[in-house]
Formats: structure tokens, sequence, C-alpha cells
């Protein structure tokens, strides 16, 4: 029997339409995003750069002809030479720019990975704590990330470092034990509001415990926000790094950093412009590309902001 | 608002202590001290230095003799450079670091504000693509990176001002230092004024003023810029302590005798008492300037006191 308001008909037809897979399909919040991700020039521009200079930072030591601490004596403080293979010239003690900008380049991306990995998972786990049990418990650890925020961030790093010994492990950990609390302070105010929504209720109806509540419930429904701010947050790690690396705190020679090679080539770029050149457009290219994917992200994940 | 204000005040002061325990407790635990030099001193030297700064004592009563001594406003000796105590070092080093600091916080706030406003009321027109470019230079490139960028082209190459060092008296040698310390902020100003212009000029009421018949300056003047500051004010606070610890790179990096230059020779001699004595004050500035811009905030909003 056909309703008067014709639905029945409606309703009818889709799931006859679905049957046969000519209904147009729904989209989920993921692909939504991931379109008006790519409808954005800058930010798809920007993945690609960057996951060149990655790949490239990566596979490109074994196609180099040089090693980053190799010296080659007849070569010393030399501009690029492409008949020797040194396609960015060579500093002090003759060692390869090009070798030695790869091998910096894959440093700074890997503290910056790891300390983003440690600094979000610390700073969503305790702000969704925090924010899921809220009251005492609530207020003592936001007390606590109130104070680590009165402690004067770079120097605690150049404390850390300086005291503990130029360990790269420490640096990442140093670093990323700071940024945390930015992340910490999100994910607390978004728990704060997804704790009072229906599912939450309904999983607790069901008898989760508040474990199971925060990782399979509450955590899924934060990764908007996350996802945005860690994006932002690898450029900040990135010039901390670097900073550290420029004041001498950083990884240790051989072995080298983006900011130690802006270090050794600021002083002596009047006579030797490729040793600052390389590292600082490397750098720079990074940061300008991390920024427009996470300004790309947010306005993805989050449209209302726009 | 006064019981808000002395609430906020009160609390401050556990944070305060608590976060001078782990700064001390961080330094003393861990491995090196003050005293080892490439060369080892004879034991008993070394014996009797340690006894005068009481690092021979149990830790926890070292703890309470700093506390006591920091009380009475005295931040301890250095342990390295003799006869220098930790509190004449700031004296020395601060005010400089001070003046840097809000010399690059003024000029920067006024050039923030006035760019963000000009390129909201132009949008979309070259000076909104102008300011778009000098804040994302700001933003992106590091600090460091920027200064020495300035130093060959301004110091060298051009040779308009001195690349580094320090004359006392000569503005010349604060140009680039300045400069170097005053874009990000600037940048970061300008982009919060130029969004919550932009935002504020879309209003109902700048609407009304319009079409009653005021002319666009008077709009300006009376009604959008007032409203949109409030974002920017908020951020004052923060800037300020950003600018103060950003002024400490800069010192080491153009060589100007600030307390940030003390501060990184200190850490890597393991001195105690300036690191120490210098994260504290450091830590006392960022908790006052977050206190002042609670309390303004609770001034400008009723709803906050009673949260």
């Amino acid at each position: 029997m056909a309703g008067i308001t014709g639905k029945d008909a409606v309703l009818t037809d889709y799931a006859n339409r679905l049957a046969t897979l000519e209904a147009p399909k729904g989209r989920s919040l993921t692909q939504d995003a991931l379109r008006r991700l790519s409808n954005n020039k800058a930010a798809v521009v920007s993945i690609v750069v960057l996951a060149l200079i990655v790949i490239i930072a990566f596979v490109g030591p074994y196609f180099v002809p040089w090693t980053y601490s190799q010296v080659d004596w007849t070569a010393i403080r030399k501009p690029p030479d492409f008949d020797k293979g040194h396609f960015f010239g060579t500093d002090q003690n003759g060692r390869d720019m090009l070798a030695r900008v790869l091998q910096g380049t894959q440093m700074s991306l890997i503290v910056a990975g790891v300390a983003t990995v440690v600094s979000v998972a610390i700073g969503v786990v305790y702000g969704a704590v925090a924010g899921y049990f809220g009251g005492r418990v609530d207020a003592v650890m936001m007390r606590i990330v109130d104070i680590m925020y009165a402690l004067p961030y770079i120097l605690f790093v150049i404390i850390l470092v300086v005291m503990f010994g130029r360990n790269p492990v420490l640096l990442f950990v140093g670093i990323g034990a700071i940024e945390w609390l930015t992340m910490a302070r999100i994910v607390r105010g978004q728990t704060l509001t997804l704790k009072e929504k229906e599912f939450v209720e309904a999983a607790r109806a069901g008898g989760a415990k508040p474990w199971t509540i925060i990782t399979r419930h509450i955590v899924p429904n934060l990764t908007g926000p996350v996802v945005i701010y860690a994006t932002l947050t690898v450029p900040e790690i990135i010039i901390a790094e670097s900073f550290l690396s420029y004041l001498g705190l950083g990884v240790q020679e051989p072995q080298t950093s983006l900011g130690t090679l802006i270090s050794f080539g600021a002083p002596v770029a009047e006579v030797l412009p490729w040793m600052l050149m390389a590292p600082a457009g490397v750098l720079i290219t990074m940061l300008l590309c991390l920024t427009y994917i996470g300004d790309g992200l947010r306005d993805a994940l989050d449209p209302k902001d726009r | 608002m006064l019981g808000y204000a002395l609430r906020r005040v009160l609390s401050a002061i556990p944070i305060a202590l608590i976060a001078v325990s782990v700064c001390f407790f961080i330094l003393r635990l861990a491995p090196g001290g003050p005293f080892d030099g490439e060369r080892a001193l004879p034991p008993l030297v070394l014996a009797n230095l340690r006894a005068h700064y009481s690092l021979d004592q149990p830790l926890v009563v070292q703890y309470f003799i700093y506390i006591w001594r920091l009380l009475h406003g005295d931040l301890g000796p250095s342990m390295v450079i003799e006869g220098f105590s930790v509190s004449r070092l700031i004296a020395i080093g601060f005010p400089f670091t001070l003046t840097l600091a809000l010399t690059a916080f003024v000029i920067a706030t006024a050039i923030g504000l006035l760019a963000g406003m000009v390129a909201a009321v132009n949008q979309n027109k070259w000076p909104d693509y102008v300011l778009v470019l000098a804040v994302m230079i700001g933003v992106i490139i590091p600090n460091f990176l920027m200064a020495a960028l300035l130093q060959l082209w301004f110091g060298v190459h051009l040779g308009w001002f001195p690349a580094g060092g320090w004359v006392t008296g000569s503005w010349m040698h604060l140009v680039l230092p300045v400069t170097v310390l005053a874009w990000p902020h600037a940048a970061r100003i300008s982009r919060l004024m130029r969004g919550s212009m932009i935002e504020i000029l879309g209003t109902n009421y700048v609407r009304t003023a319009r079409s009653k018949g005021l002319g666009e300056r008077l709009v300006l003047a009376r009604h959008a810029i007032k409203p949109a500051l409030i974002p920017v004010v908020s951020y004052l606070g923060p800037g300020l302590s950003y600018l103060l610890t950003g002024s400490l790179a800069v010192e080491q990096i153009f060589g100007l005798p600030g307390i940030g230059k003390y501060f990184v020779t200190a850490a890597l001699n393991r001195d105690y008492g300036i690191v120490l004595g210098t994260t504290i004050l450091y830590m006392f500035i960022i908790l006052a300037l977050n206190l002042i811009v609670d309390l303004v905030y609770a001034w400008l909003d009723p709803k906050v006191r009673y949260r």
C-alpha cells in the first residue's frame, strides 16, 4: 500500500537502484576531507614537494658518489664541480655538501617525526584522561600543564641537552616532552564536549570501562584536531632542533643536521655562499610545505573554521 | 573582581613554588657538576669547594637552603665565575635583554596592528598580498637563519648596519637584532588583526554605521578598530614572553651583552647558580604576564570571573 506522500515509492525505487548499483554513493567524512584537500592547489603541491624531499633524503645518499663523512683532499672549499661529483660544492674539510645536506635533512626529519609522535602520544592520552574524568583529576592534571607552561621552553631544552649529554635520542624525547602541552589542552577541550555525547552515554550504559571508552570512542573522534595540530607541530620541532644544533647542542660530528650546516655556513657565506644556500634552501622549503599542508588540512578537516 | 584577582594571585604562588622545585631537582639530578674541569682538581680543594657551596649536604638540605635564600631575594653565588653573585649577573645582563625585547615588542606591535588593518581594508588587493608574503617570511624563516641572512645582506654586503657586536649607546647595533626579533611577532599580530578586522567589517553594526552615511575613516575609527583588538590583546602576553626567550637566541647570535650569552655559557659549564637563577627569573616573568593577561580578561569579560 503506497503512502499518501509517496515516500514508500521513493524508498523502494532507491532500494532497487541500490541493488543494481546505480544509486549515488554516500561520501564519508574522510572522503569529503580528501576531496577538499585535493582542491587546494598549494597543499597538493606542498605534499608532493615534501614527499620528494623525504624520498630524496633517505634514498639519495645511495646515488651520491660521496658519503657525508668522506674527505676529498683534492677539493677543499670548492664551488659546485660536476666532473668530480660535488654537485653542491664542498666544505672547509673537503666533504661533499650534497651528501651532507642529504644526511642533515634526514636527521631533521627523523627528529621531527619521533618528537611529533612522542608529543602526540603523550598529549592525546593526557588530555583525553583529564577531560574524560573531569573534576579533581582534571584540575590537578591541568595545573601540572600550567606549571610546565611557565617553564621557559627553550631554556629547558638547553638544560636537558647540556645536562644529559648530546644524545640524539634525548633530543627527540626532550623536544617531544615539551611540545605535548598545547596538544593536551586541545584534546582536553574536545574531550569535554565529546563525553557528553549520546554515543559515549550509550557505551557507558553498555558497561564499557573508562579506558575502553577513551580508546574506542573518544580518541578516534579526536582525529581531526589532532592531525591538524600535529602538522603544525612538525615545523616547530624542526626549528627547535635546528636552533639547538645551531648553538652546537644538537647532533655531533661527523653527523650533521640542517641547523648545524647553517651554523657552519653562515659565517663563511660571503666567500663560500654554497655552504649556506643549500641547507637554508632545503630548510625553508620544508617549513613552507609543512605550513601549507597544515593550513590545507585545517581547511579540509574543519570547514566551519574557514 | 577583587576576589577573583586575589584568588588568581594566590593560586599562582604554589605554581611558582612547584616550578622552582622542578627546575632545582632536574638540574641537580643530572650527571656532572660545575667543578668537572679538563684538569681534575685535587681532592681536598674539591671537597672544600663543595663544602663552600654546600654541595656536600644532602640534596633535600640543599633544596631548603636554596628556597630559604630565594625567599630572601638571594639567588646565590655563581659557581664558576669567582666572586660573582647570580643577582649581580642578572642586574648586569637583564636590563639589556629587557630593553631589546621591549623595543622589539613595541615596534612589532605597532607595525603589526597597522599592517593588519591596512590589509583587512584592502582585502585581496596588493597591500594584502604584500602582507601575506611578509607574514609568511616572518613565520617560516627561523630566527637564526633570518639573522644570518640579514647580517650578510645589510651588515656585510651593503654595510648599512654593523653585523654584530655592541658599542654602548649605539642604536645602529640594535637595528638588525631588533628586526630579527620583531619580524615574527609583527607577522603574528598582523595576521590576528587582519582576521578579526575582516570579521568585524562584515558585522551588522558596521553595515549600519556605513548606511547611516558615516565615512569609511569614521567607521573604522569609531566602530571597527576597538572590537577587532580583543584577540590581539590576548596574544600580547604570550607574545612578550616569546620575545624575552627569543632574545636569548638573538643575543647569542649577534654577540650582545644580554643575559642570553651568560645563560648558554653557564649551562655548558654546569653553573647551577646562574642556570637556575635565570630560569627562575624567566618563569616568574611568564607567570606574571599570564596573571596580567588573565586579570585584563576578567576585567573585559565578567563571565570569566565566576568560572
